[in-house]
């Protein structure tokens, strides 16, 4: 048996605290970058429509969605940057632009500043219980927290995907709130039920699919915002969510949220895989049903279907994105009511 | 089928009648039949609309699983809810919602879903093999329409005609893994078609069949394996046959005589508190329980260590760790003075801190049968209520507090009885809370005499036990197998891209050499600019030309319009 260090223990709660102000701080300096940012493209835009009429038409007249691998190259009256607006939305490669957004560098500075801390939260929590940090709710949480953010950092190395960075830190201060308010335990000894080294295999690859979910889960809400801003913008209508004109196009979102949702379906097939194995080992048979079970095979199948939506006609755009909506309200669910209300071999990894 | 003509019916409708009628006497309307609406059938089932429509169907119909209690999962909870939902109990259970993964809409779902998938699989599978034998397609006229093209100029003293850049060309793809065939070697403007990526589709074929393959698996466990449950205290054996289980639960083909009779004895059964947490303190960290095996009568004991997340394997099952508390061992003395039973007492978990319910049965008690119901507490605390609770799991202050009842058990009726339960109809309370005679309350060592002659119980000391499951599933191994087959198949379909490339060169009237080249996609591919790009580095590093600005690679975004 480990020792348990206390200490450790009560560091790991310092620094989570310390993690979620930081975490507060870029989350408003997100929200910002896309208010202001946004204020000024319009400006830059109205300009360039000012200056010449033509370019308005043209932008009006459904000329929205560029695909995925383009860059408006030969439009002489916009400016060459990645950041310029083709008709209302952001670029649909999503590299980084020429454009500085200061709130935003900002924002991702103390997104890295707050995940460096939060890391040093998780390991100190690790540490301290001298195995891996993910044995009950508070640790799935905070564990679960930090992957997400670290997985978006990792992702914004690639992309520019500052447009998600209010969504994920947003969902990772509820993630830490709820932890620390509400699931809190302190550092302790695993049940013997897991005690195994699947723990570490299982629980990791199920945490770092539900990341993948979360982004693609993001992705999805704005192509179907998106979607509808761009109807009503061919359409003639005027531009309600101006905020909207930092985020790719919906055709963009919809093919990067497809490429991440395969990752994060291979690594959930795993997670059920890997499940079932050590449900043999624990518990005689590796698959009885049991309500955690149900729940992965429901999320699994639900991703499956989403996956044959994008090769069906009629059924790609905006119902898929429906389908990894509909697909990461079923992770929630089965993180958070299937461990707590209901009876099942899951019930112990609660609180 | 029908829609098309009746359209044009009407549009002649508004013409004259009479023309109506002639249209409606020459119309020929195509009638399916049975074998029509079949075939009709059999195209709607396996389409990919009727798959997705399944599968979504799949993961609603799973859901009611997770809300209600299940049978196999614990068939006393579902009795107890059917109990407790007087008015709606029994149609749950008439709709099959206490069995919901063997029901028969259930069933029904993943059946068709699986037939629509071999459906689909098996036509697919045949086009794959013949176009995996084929030759790439043809050479499009206008390659400049497919979504990646590009040209390439080489200088008339280059010295590479046309026909060496097609071969060239060809060499330089058959090394990066396509298939090429050059045509019209020698003619004007010979060309190539390339195509790679073919396992792609190998993959969607092998992930989909290794599905049938994991749902055969979980069929042939089913149905020839068996799996069973057994309680044993510090110092019992287990033999595996079918009476050494207390609850054995048969495959459908199962036959006896394919237990092998080994044995399993709990030598000793250890647990470990954890002392150290505020908040967890006593909550159970170690489970050890020490055994001794013999793979079948002849052979040698061996001593193994059964743990939670580490099961025993013998003959060709594994034995599994999933329960355990204590079981007071007790004398009991009846009428006439006789010893009418004596042994360990398994004591049922019912509160924290191994609170348990103790039953004990005596039916060789004579003149009248005994019987005796209350609660175990390893550590007994009292609250100035009366009430008493176990403080601590360890056996700090073992405690057994009974009520004692004589007369008819029930137990010659035939009828099975709970061993947990005490059923009191026949029997007349001895000693209760609330008789002048008040309960019986034993610590390890004490005797107590029962009222009226009828006996004594001694408490002599406590043991643990240990609950195992033991499975035999044979079609495990090859769920797994399967399943790690459709992983690899998965990951095949979904990363691997699917390409074809043409070439054609032709020679300028100055002497240049022409190439022009273009990708295509089938399917959704993201690198295709990049294998592109990646073409035009290799074909211009083979003829040396430096980078032609003058010709410039057009790519999807601009050359298509929106």
């Amino acid at each position: 048996m480990p020792v348990i260090n206390e200490t450790l223990g009560q560091y790991s709660e310092l620094f989570m605290l310390l993690a979620a102000a930081t975490y507060t701080v870029a989350f408003i300096a997100f929200a910002w970058d896309l208010a202001k940012s946004s204020k000024t493209l319009q400006a830059v835009d109205l300009k360039a429509a000012a200056s010449s009429v033509g370019a308005k038409v043209a932008v009006a007249a459904g000329r929205l969605s560029g695909p995925d691998a383009g860059g408006p190259a030969g439009r002489a009256e916009r400016p060459t940057s990645g950041l310029t607006v083709e008709g209302g939305t952001a670029a649909g490669d999503m590299k980084y632009a020429a454009e500085r957004r200061i709130p935003a560098r900002v924002a991702v500075a103390l997104t890295i500043l707050g995940v460096a801390i939060h890391g040093a939260g998780v390991l100190t929590r690790a540490l301290g219980a001298g195995r891996v940090p993910w044995g009950n709710m508070y640790e799935f949480l905070t564990t679960g927290a930090f992957v997400a953010v670290a997985v978006f950092l990792l992702a914004l190395i690639r992309r520019d995907l500052r447009f998600l960075g209010t969504f994920v830190l947003g969902l990772a201060i509820i993630m830490l709130v709820a932890a620390a308010v509400a699931y809190w335990t302190p550092v302790g000894h695993l049940v013997p039920a897991l005690q195994s080294y699947w723990l570490v295999i299982h629980v990791s690859i199920a945490v770092l699919s539900s990341a993948l979910f979360t982004l693609t889960f993001a992705m999805s809400a704005l192509q179907l915002v998106q979607s509808h801003r761009q109807k009503t913008l061919s359409a003639g209508g005027a531009d309600k969510l101006g905020f909207m004109r930092l985020v790719p196009n919906a055709l963009s979102l919809e093919n990067l949220s497809y490429r991440i949702n395969t990752v994060a379906f291979v690594g959930w097939t795993f997670t059920l895989m890997f499940g079932a194995i050590w449900a043999e080992k624990a518990w005689g048979r590796f698959w009885g049903w049991d309500t955690k079970e149900v729940w992965t095979f429901v999320i699994w199948v639900v991703y499956a279907g989403y996956l044959h939506a994008r090769a069906t006609r009629g059924w790609t755009g905006t119902r898929a994105a429906w389908l990894s909506i509909v697909g990461y309200l079923c992770v929630i669910f089965n993180f958070t009511i299937v461990n707590q209300f209901f009876n099942g071999l899951h019930s112990y990894s609660g609180l | 089928m029908s829609e098309p003509v009746k359209a044009k019916k009407k549009s002649t409708a508004e013409s004259t009648a009479p023309a109506v009628e002639q249209a409606k006497a020459e119309a020929a309307l195509p009638v399916l039949g049975v074998k029509g609406m079949l075939r009709w059938a059999w195209t709607q089932l396996t389409s990919m609309r009727t798959a997705l429509f399944l599968l979504l169907l799949l993961a609603v119909a799973a859901v009611p699983g997770s809300l209600f209690p299940q049978r196999p999962a614990n068939p006393s909870i579902v009795t107890q809810y059917i109990k407790d939902h007087p008015d709606y109990g029994k149609v749950l259970d008439a709709l099959q919602l206490y069995d919901v993964y063997s029901s028969a809409w259930f069933s029904a779902i993943y059946i068709l879903l699986f037939v629509s998938l071999i459906g689909c699989v098996t036509p697919r599978a045949i086009a794959h093999y013949k176009a995996m034998r084929s030759q790439p397609p043809r050479t499009p006229k206008r390659l400049s329409r497919l979504p990646e093209y590009g040209t390439l100029v080489l200088p008339a003293d280059a010295g590479i005609p046309a026909s060496k850049a097609i071969t060239d060309a060809a060499g330089l793809l058959k090394q990066r893994g396509y298939r090429v065939e050059v045509r019209d070697a020698d003619g004007a403007m010979p060309h190539l078609g390339a195509e790679r990526g073919f396992l792609k589709e190998v993959g969607n074929l092998v992930f989909h069949t290794s599905l049938i393959g994991v749902l055969v698996s979980v069929a042939a466990g089913g149905l020839f394996g068996y799996s069973g449950q057994r309680i044993l205290v510090e110092g019992d054996t287990f033999v595996n046959t079918l009476v050494g289980y207390d609850q054995f639960t048969p495959g459908t083909n199962f036959q006896s005589s394919w237990l092998q009779p080994y044995s399993i004895q709990l030598d000793k059964f250890e647990v470990k508190f954890d002392r150290e947490s505020p908040k967890k303190f006593g909550q159970p960290i170690d489970f050890t329980a020490d055994v001794t095996t013999k793979d079948n009568p002849d052979a040698p004991a061996q001593k193994q260590v059964l743990k939670v997340n580490d099961p025993v394997s013998l003959g060709d099952t594994s034995i599994y760790l999933t329960g355990n508390g204590y079981a007071p061992v007790v004398t009991v003395r009846d009428g006439s003075g006789n010893i009418a039973m004596q042994g360990p007492v398994v004591a049922k978990l019912q509160g924290d801190n191994y609170y348990s319910s103790v039953v004990i049965k005596v039916p060789d008690a004579k003149p009248e049968q005994l019987g005796f119901a209350g609660f175990f507490l390893p550590t007994a605390f009292v609250t100035d209520d009366g009430i008493s609770f176990s403080g601590d799991p360890e056996l700090i202050n073992p405690q057994m507090s009974l009520n004692s009842y004589y007369g008819d058990l029930g137990l010659d009726k035939g009828v099975p009885q709970n061993v947990f339960e005490l059923d009191v109809k026949g029997l007349t309370q001895l000693n209760g809370r609330d008789l002048p005679t008040k309960g019986i309350t034993l610590a390890p060592g004490m005797t107590y005499t029962l009222p009226d002659g009828k006996g004594s119980i001694s408490f002599d000391g406590v043991k643990k036990y240990v609950g195992v499951d033991i499975h035999h599933n044979p079609g495990q191994q090859y769920a797994l197998v399967f399943a790690l087959l459709a992983v690899a198949g998965l990951v095949l379909s979904l990363y691997l891209n699917r390409r074809r490339v043409w070439v054609r060169t032709g020679t300028h009237d100055d002497g240049r050499t022409m190439v022009e080249y273009g990708l295509l996609a089938r399917g959704e591919d993201h690198r295709l600019a990049g294998e592109a790009a990646a073409l035009r580095e290799l074909f211009t590093r083979e003829w040396r030309i430096a980078d032609q600005a003058d010709a410039p690679t057009v790519s999807s975004s601009t050359s298509k319009d929106n």
